[in-house]
């Protein structure tokens, strides 16, 4: 990698940009996929389901 | 067509995209460091644009994936209106965050090139105007995903809205062409073939192909996640159906 020249600002800007969008939204769906995880697991460990409900009632 | 729709069961999605993610983010990771490292140190400046031709490399593909990922949807707003696909609207949901967010890089990559470049940020002309519109549409499109609670009901009306907002994709591709745009025409999808030295060529498309990638691993993920969003959902109201009945029961006469 050469120097990046007068317009440095402007390169460096883009790739910063890059990185917080895709990081804001790789995070984002890493911490919903694990909210439902642990959402579906809880309902799970209560015996809460279709099955469960079927037998139940 | 039976076949499709026992694939297209959610449970064997689950079975299947679980053996399938570590794969293809394996190869989207190799794919984006090979890309990467070719793209700055292998790569050799402009002979016009001198440095700022670094943007191209993460500025094309996020243009791609935006439209890419918004035909994605228009063909499964397809199979939820026509043949109720049973994965149709969890797809479309979970790719419309994903394009959202390409659609942005390219529209803040291309500022950044801009100004340099053209010495403004921002013109009204057809290709970016277009671009700022794609980018809106998949807004609206996680606005009312939102304004309804019934998934089914929220996704027909989002397919909807999805296939008339397809007409703007079209437009996007071919602006440089039906208008006089201060954008460069097309340099790398042409009939009569790149323009682009294979130098820079190649760093371009192994970063197209690892960025589509590590798309597909985030959109599976997030399919995933949908799943189980409407499992839940489901569960709840089906314990809280059963609760009712259980106190209706238990109530004095």
């Amino acid at each position: 990698m050469s120097d990046l020249g007068p317009h440095a600002g402007f390169i460096l800007a883009s790739y910063a940009a890059v990185t917080v969008v895709l990081g804001g939204l790789i995070l984002s769906i890493l911490l919903d996929h694990r909210a439902q995880t642990r959402a579906l697991a809880e309902l799970e460990q209560r015996g809460i389901g279709r099955r469960s409900d079927r037998s139940r009632s | 067509m039976a076949s499709l729709i026992d694939l297209a069961n959610p449970t064997r999605f689950m079975r299947y995209s679980a053996v399938l993610l570590p794969w293809v983010a394996g190869i989207a990771g190799v794919l984006l460091v090979v890309g990467f490292y070719l793209a700055w140190f292998v790569a050799p400046a402009d002979y016009q644009q001198g440095e700022t031709i670094r943007i191209m490399f993460v500025h094309v593909p996020a243009a791609w994936l935006a439209m890419m990922f918004y035909t994605m949807m228009t063909l499964s707003a397809l199979g939820t209106l026509v043949w109720r696909h049973p994965l149709a609207d969890v797809a479309q949901k979970a790719a419309a965050p994903i394009g959202a967010a390409f659609a942005l890089i390219c529209l803040l990559t291309g500022a950044f090139w801009g100004k340099p470049m053209w010495g403004t940020y921002w013109v009204w002309d057809a290709r970016l105007t277009s671009m700022l519109v794609l980018l809106l549409i998949y807004l609206g499109i996680m606005a009312l995903w939102r304004t309804l609670d019934e998934p089914s009901q929220a996704g027909r009306a989002v397919a909807i809205l999805t296939l008339v907002g397809f007409v703007n994709v079209p437009i996007i591709k071919f602006s440089v062409d039906w208008w006089n745009t201060l954008h460069q025409p097309a340099s790398v999808l042409r009939l009569d073939g790149p323009t682009i030295h294979a130098s820079m060529l190649w760093p371009l498309l192994i970063l197209a192909v690892g960025f589509t990638g590590l798309a597909l691993v985030l959109h599976l993920v997030a399919m995933r996640a949908e799943i189980m969003r409407r499992r839940v959902r489901t569960l709840t109201i089906l314990e809280a159906e059963r609760l009712d009945r259980l106190s209706a029961e238990s109530a004095p006469a």
